[in-house]
């Protein structure tokens, strides 16, 4: 059974029609990826799902309940985060405050201080800086935070909007190779990319979206084979 | 020397009672993004609670009164007014704000007529400290603000709901990615703001002991410049700014040839700040990092 199951998405904004209704769903265990040029609705997509943007019509279906009515809150605490475009770390906390607001919605206090050894263990950089403010941080520190403040809520599944923007390609190398390992470690994985070529590579499957509409599917190599994604997202 | 301490004394207790009202301000604005210009009337209406509940004669119910009238009032005016406008132009906003100023007052006047009514709270007496007459309902108000302010700052720092008051404050849309529900937060900062006004009504009474409908307007406008002058957003700025203006307004009443312009003074101050440092002092533009 597919743990999302999106089905006729549409989203408005006033009288401009930024989804044109999608489809699409995500078994539980994928990393699936939507690929797709700027403005071809890949954040939309992204925040209608996690609740963000409350004006859309069709049905959303997470973990067998319908949340295209629910506000953004309640579907976190139902197992579904995001890592947002930009990262949108709290800048003005500190490093551990920000893993901190990563578990709001984790009680049990004993949990939450063995999830963020395993995240100091995952990310040494991010213990060494533990006390700094997160806005002095680097883009790809910041990245490393935003991901592992996203994974102290312990979501089934997780989304990432955009992971490897501005960042070096040494670290966007390393973000993929983490997304791998987090999603070996028993996570979904929905990814919004705009690298088409390396998301490809790590993904059991993929949509490929174009003004507001999904034009393609397949597995990650289907699409990353196919003729129309190379000449449109992979350069030739 | 008793001047200067004296002019220190009132100062400090005038710039408390500013700093309370400024933090509702600020916190509001932080939070919710709104500009909550019927922030001073309630402190209006902590007034004429205490007022009423002064003729039981037990001037702790009075206050306790005031405090929890003020919170229920102050939740259902952003759940009645502002909530329906989320996501509206702040503009329409803004607008709605002056409009339940004006609603207040005016039920005010309804209710209770529009001559100042007396309201002697309790008569703390005077000591005598370094040569200076000090009335000790200014210290007892110096007291509260500080220990107010102080609790505050603790609760902001190290409790979960105040630490997503700031993630509320910082970015919403993350915030509720946390899992933090952006309408409680804004419910229990509109709360909060509103205990420290019914505070600020009865300290104003500790002053002058008469409620009018319009009892809130000036504290509320001054307390507004306030929080401006800090950094509005800002709540150690907001302290700042609140005693700051309550030292600039006591020390200009003490000096003859300027007390008549005193409220001149302090605007002029708003002006001047808002040329050189139009984020105020603690206030902070946002920085974009890539």
């Amino acid at each position: 059974m597919a743990m999302l199951e999106v089905n006729d998405l549409k989203v408005y904004y006033g009288v401009i029609c930024a989804l044109k209704g999608i489809s699409f769903h995500v078994n539980e265990g994928e990393i699936v990826s939507l690929i797709g040029a700027n403005g071809a609705g890949k954040t939309t997509t992204m925040q209608s799902v996690i609740g963000l943007l409350p004006q859309k019509t069709g049905s959303i279906v997470f973990d067998g309940k319908d949340i295209s009515k629910m506000p953004c809150h309640k579907i976190v605490k139902l197992g579904m985060t995001q890592v947002p475009e930009g990262r949108r770390i709290f800048q003005e906390l500190t490093v551990y405050e920000n893993l901190m607001m990563g578990a709001y919605t984790i009680k049990d206090q004993q949990k939450f201080k063995t999830d963020l050894d395993s995240i100091y263990e995952r990310f040494p950089r991010l213990a060494e800086r533990r006390s700094q403010i997160a806005g002095t941080l680097s883009g790809g520190e910041q990245q490393m935070l935003a991901m592992s403040r996203a994974l102290m809520c312990h979501p089934k599944l997780l989304m990432l909007d955009e992971p490897s923007m501005g960042l070096s390609p040494l670290l966007v190398d390393q973000v993929f190779e983490i997304i791998k390992e987090i999603n070996k470690d028993g996570t979904t994985v929905l990814l919004v990319e705009q690298n088409a070529g390396k998301s490809l590579a790590i993904s059991h499957r993929a949509y490929v979206l174009e003004t507001g509409k999904i034009v393609l599917s397949g597995t990650g190599k289907e699409l990353a084979a196919s003729e129309k994604v190379r000449k449109a997202y992979l350069g030739g | 020397m008793e001047l200067i301490f004296s002019t220190l004394i009132n100062g400090l207790s005038l710039g408390g009672i500013y700093a309370m009202i400024a933090l509702g301000y600020t916190m509001v604005y932080g939070i919710a993004k709104l500009l909550n210009f019927a922030h001073g009337d309630i402190i209006m209406v902590g007034g004429y609670i205490i007022y009423v509940f002064l003729a039981t004669n037990n001037p702790l119910l009075a206050v306790a009164m005031a405090v929890v009238g003020c919170v229920i009032l102050g939740v259902c005016v952003e759940k009645v007014a502002y909530r329906p406008l989320r996501g509206a132009s702040p503009l329409a906003v803004l607008i709605t704000a002056i409009g339940v100023s004006n609603l207040l007052q005016s039920l005010a006047q309804i209710i209770f007529g529009s001559a100042p009514k007396m309201a002697t709270v309790y008569d703390f007496g005077v000591v005598k400290l370094m040569g200076a007459t000090i009335q000790i309902s200014s210290l007892v108000t110096l007291g509260v603000a500080f220990a107010v302010m102080t609790a505050l700052t603790l609760f902001v720092k190290y409790t979960r709901i105040g630490r997503a008051m700031i993630a509320v404050s910082e970015d919403r849309d993350a915030a509720q990615l946390m899992g933090i529900n952006v309408n409680s937060i804004i419910t229990i900062t509109f709360a909060i703001g509103s205990a420290l006004a019914a505070l600020a009504g009865l300290f104003y009474l500790l002053k002058a002991p008469s409620v009018s409908s319009t009892l809130g307007s000036m504290p509320g406008i001054k307390a507004f410049t306030a929080a401006v002058i800090g950094g509005i957003g800002s709540i150690p700025g907001a302290m700042l700014g609140g005693i700051l203006l309550g030292m600039v307004e006591s020390i200009s009443y003490k000096i003859t040839a300027i007390a008549p312009y005193t409220d001149a003074i302090e605007f002029s101050i708003l002006i001047i700040i808002l040329l050189v440092r139009p984020t105020g002092f603690l206030g902070k533009k946002r920085r974009e990092k890539v």
